[in-house]
């Protein structure tokens, strides 16, 4: 068993904006480039080329969709999932060695991997699957929040943010200090609604959700129809409107 | 607490180079980290977008991350290879270059003495086109083309046709404006993350976007409003947007009046009156005189009549408006059709209207256009639109791009803030490009650039007999508009012999034998046909490619081309440019690593080795008078080559000393010039030419300055095309290049100047009632992504999509196969629920399925096993109308492969052991990549 500190002033997580991601999946091989080269052990695959490929991510994009009760037409969300570096990290109290630790300065939730001995315990406990076992190493690997590069002196400053945001091409990823309620993450999840994911766990996720906007709503009875009044069903036509409307602009 | 203490700090890599991605055709800035490996050399080990690049700003896509495994893939090629058994069968011996290079000159030096249209060279996803055309018309064979004629020329050619410019390369929307965006049949892709990066403007800003598109995933899936249109229907849907707002009067009648040919005067014979000059003629609505379009002072009346000799001559904005007004385009004529209800379409017509005219945006900057007339504000119509291959590729297409152009001018809403911009050196209108060209001499350079826009009959390549000049019958009457060539059917020609039998196939980056044919099983047949004689039918095939593709199985010689990493190569302005509407802007590839396949020839880039090809065989362009090389290899090409005087391949960093941008001297620093500026250069448009570039005198000049032409060439939008009549009334019996009589009632009807809507032929919809399409994933390009370890695993395999009613229908459960029919062919294959998809629709993703034995993959993968091709259900011809003539697959203007057209029906099956067809296994060049992937370059 493994304690958690107490809960830090600055929380470190990532905001999703599932109103803007369009899937693409840039985020995920991103963070599996950064994260081969980079924090401990290479990312590994399995049967790269063969009948069942099977890699180790850090990050990955589920598809989803959604029918709306009252009707209408099926939806598509989809929904990039990662470590939520919990506050109450069922993943680090589990952990029979220490290995799994919650960072004090920041929150983020990390693997040790000198001392993992890859049991798997703390996948088993994580509610959201974000952890996955390196088979070829043995060591449990998870997002970092890219803690290699948000502080990294080596990496221009602009650079100081975690792969998968500085990739996102659509902008749908923000990375900041939810901590703090001034910050512009922080104002993002207040104006639109971010949540937290599966709350009734009781692990307080610091990552944040930003739910889609209601879609389809164009009403059929529309405020805006007069604008399609006719103009030309007179009897001098089109071209008798035209010649009226053309006085009204020329000179 | 006990916290390890970690270092935050760590070194990032040992260099960063900075080059052009090439996982798509997008061309966006990277930077590839190189760290120092075991060996002491600099390796790859990490790649991300380049920030201060003109196309991604810094963003990359999943593509473009995983480019390190696409340069580390085992799929590689390692040497030039001979074929040592028959086609198809993967035997093959690795040659030096020597021999590679001499093998291919001896077949072609002959050929261009003898007859250069005998050598077919056609290249697929070619990003330096204006040099392999260079190529091919030194070389004199009138058979040149790339992949245009399969993807999305019928956008190109309506674009320019209409308003000098159309989607993607050409232009974009003004992300930082618009209102309400409107994007048609953009599946995931073209272009891939500027969509994504400008969607993400518009989201973060709340503004509208309507996704038209039978499938809702992607870009379609954040839409704000999804409609889910009939496929092949799009145009009929945006003539009835255009019908409510003609009726309404919800146009923009200034900018018609001013910047289009609505007020030009039409004659009887529904060509433009014209005076002396060959100017169009309008009427003056400030004096009710005649005058040529373009005379300073004059306001164009699109009220205009002229009475001269008994006939009222009437404007194009008259006859467009009769047209269009018509019931049969009234949305309730059209919605049963369209899948779209009457009231969802008026609706969309009015937030339309609302947005261009009620919150139009206006910006206090003053220009002057092309007629002297000072404007003291750029007026904005916040409405914006995109499309690509899902209008494209329909054979109704080109009038459907057409339609949705006319709908962006109706609004004022092209080259207006907020709404559609061109990015340099567009706009452009057709004028302004060449025609087509195809006279052959022996051993002679062909008469001029292969592809053109022709401006009337006179312009069709056909020879004195009638017959078509080029393999792929461009420019013919069977497709008079084909802009970009017919890839799709040179192969079936080919083997044909129809127009006429060729010797040597030439193919670079174009995986015929596979996913980029209709029809695949049966071009295999035509590739590994034999005559009577035990030859092939076609003779020879030369393929290069970089990797191990199927169509690697089908080539007598393979000239092994680089990684996007280890090779020149230019991202030229005369080519494909990477423009933004404020900024020319080109870029280059630079080898950031050296090719190195140890224990093998090695690989070369495919542009030099057509160089030195060039050179071998003596082509003019390629060798002095003296017969010795003008460029050693394709960066000295880049450096030196002058398409015009002082006009080269990069506009950056011109003359001498370098100072110069557009027309210079050839630099010999200029590579140097541009990698140690990040790989790219940008030169900026002033404020006040940043909108109504094709009128806007600041515009033009700067154009001129530039190079990007030699004198101001203002124009008009062309809603009515001219040239269509032209064909038109040929077909009608007029001038002397007639139609053949099987085509005439088909030119008639399609070459009509004002867009038309005709529904596909995909066989009888009561036997075939179900559309099928294909899109390509954002995480894969082609057949490329296949071979990559990272993005393998996210579209390993494809299931059929199948919508909610269709899967209740038939009984389908998870894990089910349907039995796929349509009129060409039969596949079996798993299918997949998606209830947000159009009901009457199936479809999946593009080139997932690969053939066994290819791309290094291993047999059981299942890309060979669940995976398929939709290809195999589309011909490249129309099922036979008992005439005994070979009718295309395509659009009959353009000749754009109509892969969208397809109809099927489905039927549940029993699971058979794998995807249906299944073709043997081909024997792997490279064998198989290893069984474990567990790397880091910087072991420290």
């Amino acid at each position: 068993m493994t304690q958690l500190p107490p809960p830090s002033k600055v929380k470190l997580g990532l905001v999703i904006d599932l109103d803007t991601c369009v899937g693409c999946h840039a985020c995920v091989i991103s963070c599996k480039g950064w994260n081969t080269e980079n924090y401990g052990v290479p990312l590994s695959d399995e049967d790269p080329y063969g009948a069942e490929p099977e890699g180790v991510f850090l990050n990955r994009v589920h598809s989803y969709e959604v029918t709306p009760r009252t009707g209408g037409a099926a939806q598509t969300v989809h929904f990039p999932k990662s470590c939520l570096h919990c506050e109450d990290a069922p993943c680090v109290t589990v952990c029979p060695t220490g290995a799994s630790y919650k960072r004090v300065e920041d929150g983020i939730v990390l693997v040790n991997e000198s001392s993992c001995i890859g049991c798997g315990l703390c996948a088993w406990a994580c509610p959201y699957g974000a952890r996955e076992l390196d088979p070829a190493a043995g060591v449990m690997k998870k997002c970092t929040l890219c803690v290699d590069r948000i502080y990294n002196e080596n990496l221009p400053e602009e650079d100081r943010e975690p792969a998968c945001v500085r990739t996102c091409p659509a902008g749908a990823r923000h990375f900041g200090d939810l901590g703090d309620s001034s910050s512009d993450v922080s104002i993002l999840v207040a104006e639109r609604g971010g949540m937290d994911l599966m709350p009734e766990l009781g692990t307080k996720p610091v990552n944040k959700y930003l739910p889609p906007r209601p879609k389809d709503t164009g009403s059929e009875i529309d405020i805006l129809a007069p604008l399609l009044t006719p103009v030309i069903d007179t009897p001098d036509g089109v071209l008798g409107w035209l010649d009226r409307a053309l006085t009204k602009i020329t000179p | 607490m006990n916290q390890p203490t970690l270092d935050t700090s760590p070194k990032v890599s040992d260099e960063i180079r900075q080059t052009t991605c090439y996982m798509c055709a997008c061309r966006c800035g990277i930077n590839v980290h190189l760290k120092k490996g075991d060996d002491g050399k600099k390796h790859v080990a990490y790649i991300e977008g380049n920030r201060d690049h003109p196309v991604n700003k810094g963003v990359l896509c999943a593509k473009g991350s995983a480019g390190i495994m696409q340069h580390t893939a085992p799929s590689r090629l390692r040497a030039p290879m001979k074929r040592t058994g028959p086609r198809g069968s993967g035997e093959y011996v690795e040659i030096s270059w020597e021999e590679a290079l001499e093998t291919a000159t001896s077949w072609l030096k002959p050929l261009r003495e003898s007859g250069p249209e005998k050598l077919a060279f056609f290249t697929g996803r070619d990003q330096s086109q204006s040099f392999t055309s260079f190529w091919a018309q030194n070389f004199g064979t009138p058979n040149y083309a790339a992949h245009g004629g399969f993807c999305s020329v019928n956008m190109a050619a309506a674009g320019i046709y209409t308003m000098g410019g159309a989607f993607w390369e050409f232009g974009q929307p003004d992300w930082e404006h618009t209102k309400l965006f409107m994007l048609f049949g953009v599946a995931e892709d073209h272009d891939s993350n500027p969509i994504k990066i400008g969607l993400g403007k518009l989201k973060a800003r709340g503004a509208k976007v309507i996704g038209v598109n039978p499938v809702r995933s992607g870009y379609n899936a954040i839409a704000d409003e999804w409609v889910g249109i009939t496929p092949g229907t799009d145009g009929l849907f945006i003539l009835a947007l255009i019908h409510e707002l003609l009726r309404a009067g919800q146009i923009d009648l200034e900018y018609l009046a001013r910047f289009t040919n609505a007020p030009v005067l039409l004659d009887d014979n529904g060509l433009f009156l014209r005076d002396a000059d060959n100017k169009p003629l309008v009427i003056d609505r400030n004096t009710g005189e005649v005058s040529r379009f373009d005379a300073p002072g004059i306001y164009p009346d699109l009220a205009g009549r002229l009475r001269q000799a008994g006939t009222t001559h009437r404007t194009v904005f008259q006859v467009m408006a009769e047209r269009y007004t018509a019931t049969e385009y009234a949305p309730d004529a059209v919605a049963e059709r369209c899948g779209i209800p009457a009231t969802t379409i008026r609706r969309i017509a009015a937030e339309l209207a609302h947005v261009a005219f009620n919150e139009a945006i206006e910006l206090p900057i003053p220009w002057t256009d092309f007629r002297g007339d000072h404007h003291t504000s750029m007026t904005g119509r916040p409405v914006s639109f995109h499309a690509m291959r899902g209008v494209s590729a329909h054979s109704n297409g080109f009038q459907t791009a057409r339609a949705l152009h006319i709908l962006q001018i109706l609004l004022g809403s092209v080259e207006t803030p907020g709404g559609f911009r061109f990015k340099p050196p567009y706009p452009k209108p057709p004028e302004a490009h060449p025609t087509p060209h195809g006279g052959v001499q022996k051993g002679t350079p062909l008469n001029g650039p292969h592809l053109g826009f022709p401006r009337g009959p006179d312009d069709l390549l056909l020879k004195e007999d009638g017959s078509p000049t080029r393999i792929d019958k461009a420019f013919t009457w069977d497709n008079p508009m084909s802009v970009h060539g017919l890839m799709h059917m040179v192969i079936a020609n080919a083997h044909a012999g129809d127009p006429y039998k060729i010797d040597t196939l030439f193919l670079y980056m174009a995986n015929m034998a596979w996913n980029s044919s209709m029809n695949t099983a049966g071009v295999i047949e035509m590739l590994t046909d034999k005559g009577a004689d035990g030859e092939y039918v076609i003779p020879r095939i030369i393929y290069s490619d970089a990797y191990s593709s199927e169509m690697v199985a089908y080539a007598d010689l393979i000239l092994p081309d680089t990684t996007y990493l280890e090779r020149h190569d230019c991202i030229s302005l005369l080519d494909r440019p990477i423009c933004e509407p404020d900024a020319a802007a080109d870029a280059i590839r630079w080898p950031v690593v050296e090719p190195k396949r140890p224990g093998h020839a090695g690989v070369r880039g495919f542009q030099s080795v057509l160089v030195d090809l060039g050179v071998r065989i003596g082509l003019p362009g390629f060798v002095k008078e003296d017969g010795s090389a003008i460029y050693t290899d394709y960066a000295d090409y880049i450096t030196n080559h002058q398409r015009r005087p002082g006009i080269g391949p990069l506009m950056g960093f011109r003359g001498e000393d370098g100072t110069e941008t557009g027309r210079g001297t050839p630099n010999q620093d200029q590579i140097q010039r541009y990698i140690d500026n990040g790989g790219f250069f940008i030169h900026h448009i002033p404020e006040d030419a940043q909108y109504y570039k094709p009128w806007n005198t600041a515009y033009q000049d700067w154009a001129v300055n530039l190079g990007l032409f030699d004198a101001p060439q203002p124009y008009i939008f062309q809603l009515y095309v001219e040239p269509m009549r032209k064909f038109q009334r040929a077909a009608e019996g007029h001038g002397d290049r007639q139609p053949p009589e099987h085509l005439r009632d088909q030119i008639k009807h399609v070459m009509d100047p004002l867009p038309i809507w005709y529904a596909p032929d995909a066989g009888d919809p009561e036997t075939y009632p179900i559309h099928a399409l294909t899109q390509r994933p954002m995480a894969m390009y082609h057949s490329w992504g296949g071979q990559n370890a990272w993005l393998r695993q996210i579209h390993g395999a494809n299931p059929l999509y199948v919508p909610t009613d269709l899967w209740k229908q038939h009984g389908f459960q998870d894990g089910d196969w349907a039995k796929v029919t349509s009129p060409h062919g039969q596949i079996t294959v798993p299918v997949a629920l998606q209830a947000a998809l159009n009901s009457n629709t199936v479809w999946t993703w593009n080139a997932i399925g690969k053939r066994k034995g290819s791309w290094a993959l291993d047999p059981d993968a299942p890309e060979s096993t669940r995976g398929f091709l939709l290809n195999h259900l589309i011909s490249e011809l129309l099922p036979p109308k008992g005439d005994g003539l070979r009718w295309s697959n395509s659009d009959p203007i353009t000749g754009q492969a109509a892969w969208f057209d397809l109809r099927v029906k489905i039927e549940k099956v029993g699971a058979p052991k794998e995807s249906q067809p299944a073709f043997p296994a081909l024997k792997s060049p490279v064998g198989t990549g290893p069984d474990r992937l567990s790397q880091k370059v910087g072991k420290s």
